[in-house]
């Protein structure tokens, strides 16, 4: 924020710019209220994790970031801009890219494909373009196929499971194609709806290492949301807790695990 | 059956290594000669020639209706609309319909004489297509927030309007006395297509007809494998697969599912204006509901989403509904003693087809690449679990 017109401007303290920022973020479905006045900073550069029990509304609060949902009241800002009333689409094209706590690949696609697909919004052939296939069309797909194939070796598969359809892949290799499908949009912020569901410790622990790989291989944030402990203490440098739909605790893995508030919303209320 | 399979599967992959990589494009190119010199193998008015010039056509609009239907999923009850604008483009401005007016374009000698709209074909071709992009944005702009078979319902309803339309147009007057449409009496006397240096078309020579659709449909095949392997294509895919995933990876839902519309509709309404001249006449009652289930038909029977599947299938249901049962089988029930044509039952002679094909083989004809992919996955895991629940010794040896 405070660097502005130098070419090439010194890198600002990390912790002083946001990503992202929530603003009062409030979404109700009815008369249910999902997520509640909920406001939050996601820092450059950082990984921060999103907690709570079942039906806290975190996959809400991610539909609203992504733009799936429009928050009912309250406004979500990336960098500087107000993405509150964007499309997904725009929003995608702006730099955030997500994961699905369900896994949702297009099935009938190649891994290859999915990955492609991941792209659109970075590519340019329009109708016109795809009919007539000019060579800056051509260009385009063969680089596009090639940096899909580059990002599925990167999330760590192998050559002959490419080609194969997305519904054919075993589960874990099936997260990993939607984590390099999601990446294909060159995002600046990933969102990760539960990406070790499903996942042994071993999986889980290699995962984690990932995330930190990729936070820095390729500049990005990462914004999780999280059940397995283990992962968000080793992983987050920042937790946010919702319960109710409602923020209850925010701050250091460290903090967060002591804070009261927190032991209660997971445990219940101690009796004494 | 399972082994037998796998052996047929083995064979295949077999066959498909020792083929040089230029095999499909040589294949490709020796069917394009062998649609060319078709016509010299048969009388040039004969009854098989006017069934292949047909059977031509609905491959067109099959193709378009694929695209709709099978790349973006979005299942469209109306197709039939189609057919009628681009029939009426022809009949708008290719007749002396709108007798008052007085423009010509490229025409023949004889048709540039004549009052009314006069265009080449070509241009009413080119019309045809925008008029039915436009009206297909139209039709989607209702159905983009809806899903499935709520999709279905909107797009039939929106078919049995055009359709209705064309019926009472009679009573729309456009001034000076022109009306919209002829109803059912039809717009009649249309243009024959004509070109420069070759003439115009007539009914007892069909050769050049069958030519002009067959470079329809070669247009047609072409930008349809384009768009599949596109990014345009993809988009329709994914789409079609997960809406809320392809959103996400920023996918435009509403550019993206009207462009599917429009191109689709394009295709119709060029099938439609080449029936429009090759039928002499632009009447209502040619636009049934039927028609539009037909076409999907044709769709589905060749391989729902399949490029060359859609263009088998609309051949397949076109000779079959326009020369195997009215001038092959038709005598036979006489034959056998009863009393009626085989005409007559034609509408229980699809439905059994496509209930032999939906038990048979449902994927269709020639199943779409990814589907088959899917199929023959799905086998071979199949397989896989028998081999492991019998276990190796369990098998017998």
């Amino acid at each position: 924020m405070s660097s502005t017109e130098t070419p090439t401007p010194p890198a600002p303290p990390a912790a002083a710019v946001s990503v992202l920022r929530a603003e009062r973020v409030t979404k109700m479905f009815g008369g249910l209220v999902a997520v509640n006045d909920v406001s939050f900073d996601v820092p450059l550069h950082s990984i921060v994790s999103l907690i709570g029990p079942n039906g806290a509304g975190k996959t809400t609060l991610f539909n609203m970031l992504t733009g799936l949902y429009r928050p009912t009241e309250g406004r979500i800002l990336l960098g500087e801009r107000d993405i509150t009333h964007l499309r997904p689409d725009i929003i995608t094209k702006h730099g955030v890219a997500r994961t699905f706590q369900n896994i949702r690949l297009f099935g009938a696609m190649s891994a290859v494909e999915n990955v492609m697909v991941g792209h659109h919004a970075r590519m340019r052939a329009g109708l016109f373009g795809s009919i007539f296939r000019p060579p800056w069309v051509r260009r385009e797909e063969r680089e596009t196929r090639e940096r899909a194939r580059e990002l599925l070796s990167y999330v760590g598969l192998r050559e002959p499971v490419f080609d194969r359809l997305a519904s054919q892949l075993p589960y874990g290799d099936q997260r990993r194609v939607e984590i390099a499908r999601a990446l294909a949009s060159q995002p600046r912020l990933l969102l990760l709806d539960e990406p070790t569901a499903g996942m042994n410790p071993q999986e889980s622990r290699a995962l984690t290492e990932f995330m930190r790989a990729m936070r820095d291989d390729l500049k990005l944030t990462i914004l999780l949301i999280e059940h397995d402990m283990k992962v968000v203490m080793g992983v987050s440098e920042r937790v946010t807790v919702l319960d109710y739909g409602k923020k209850i605790a925010e701050g250091a893995p460290a903090e967060v695990r002591a804070n009261p508030a927190v032991i209660e919303a997971y445990l219940g209320k101690q009796e004494s | 059956m399972s082994e037998l399979r796998a052996q047929l599967r083995e064979w295949r992959e077999a066959v498909d290594k020792r083929l040089p990589p230029w095999w499909s494009r040589a294949l490709a190119g020796l069917l394009i000669v062998i649609g060319i010199v078709l016509p010299f193998l048969f009388s040039s008015s004969s009854a098989f020639m006017n069934a292949t010039i047909i059977a031509v056509a609905y491959a067109v609009m099959s193709l378009g209706l694929n695209i709709v239907v099978g790349f973006a999923g979005l299942l469209d009850l109306g197709y039939v609309a189609f057919y009628a604008l681009g029939a009426y483009s022809l009949g708008w401005f290719g007749s002396g319909f709108f007798f008052k007016a007085q423009i010509h374009a490229l025409v023949s000698p004889v048709a540039s004489t004549l009052p009314g709209v006069h265009l080449n074909f070509i241009l009413i071709l080119i019309a045809a297509a925008l008029i039915c992009a436009a009206a297909g944005m139209v039709i989607g702009l209702p159905t983009l927030r809806l899903r499935g078979d709520y999709i279905a319902i909107v797009t039939l309803a929106f078919g049995e309007i055009i359709v209705t339309l064309a019926i009472n147009g009679q009573s729309v007057h456009v001034g000076g006395g022109m009306t919209l449409t002829a109803g059912n009496l039809g717009i009649s006397a249309v243009d024959s297509p004509y070109f420069p240096g070759i003439g115009s078309f007539n009914l007892l020579n069909l050769r050049p007809w069958y030519w002009l659709i067959f470079a329809i449909l070669l247009v047609v095949v072409f930008v349809n494998l384009r768009l599949r392997d596109s990014r345009l294509g993809r988009a329709w895919i994914a789409l079609r697969e997960d809406e809320v995933a392809a959103v996400s990876m920023g996918i435009p839902v509403v550019r993206t599912k009207l462009l599917a519309y429009a191109i689709g509709a394009a295709f119709g309404g060029m099938a439609g204006a080449f029936f429009g001249t090759y039928y002499t006449v632009v009447n209502a009652g040619q636009f049934q509901f039927g028609f539009s289930i037909f076409i999907l038909a044709m769709v589905i029977i060749g391989g729902l989403g399949s490029i060359w599947g859609a263009v088998v299938g609309g051949l397949a249901l076109g000779y079959i509904n326009n020369y195997l049962i009215p001038d092959v089988l038709n005598t036979i029930p006489a034959k056998l003693g009863f009393n009626f044509q085989l005409t007559a039952v034609e509408f229980g002679i699809f439905g059994f087809l496509l209930v032999v094909m939906m038990v048979l083989r449902p994927q269709g004809l020639i199943p779409e690449r990814r589907r088959r992919l899917e199929l023959t996955a799905e086998i071979a895991a199949e397989d896989a679990q028998l081999v492991e629940t019998q276990g190796p010794a369990g098998g017998p040896t």
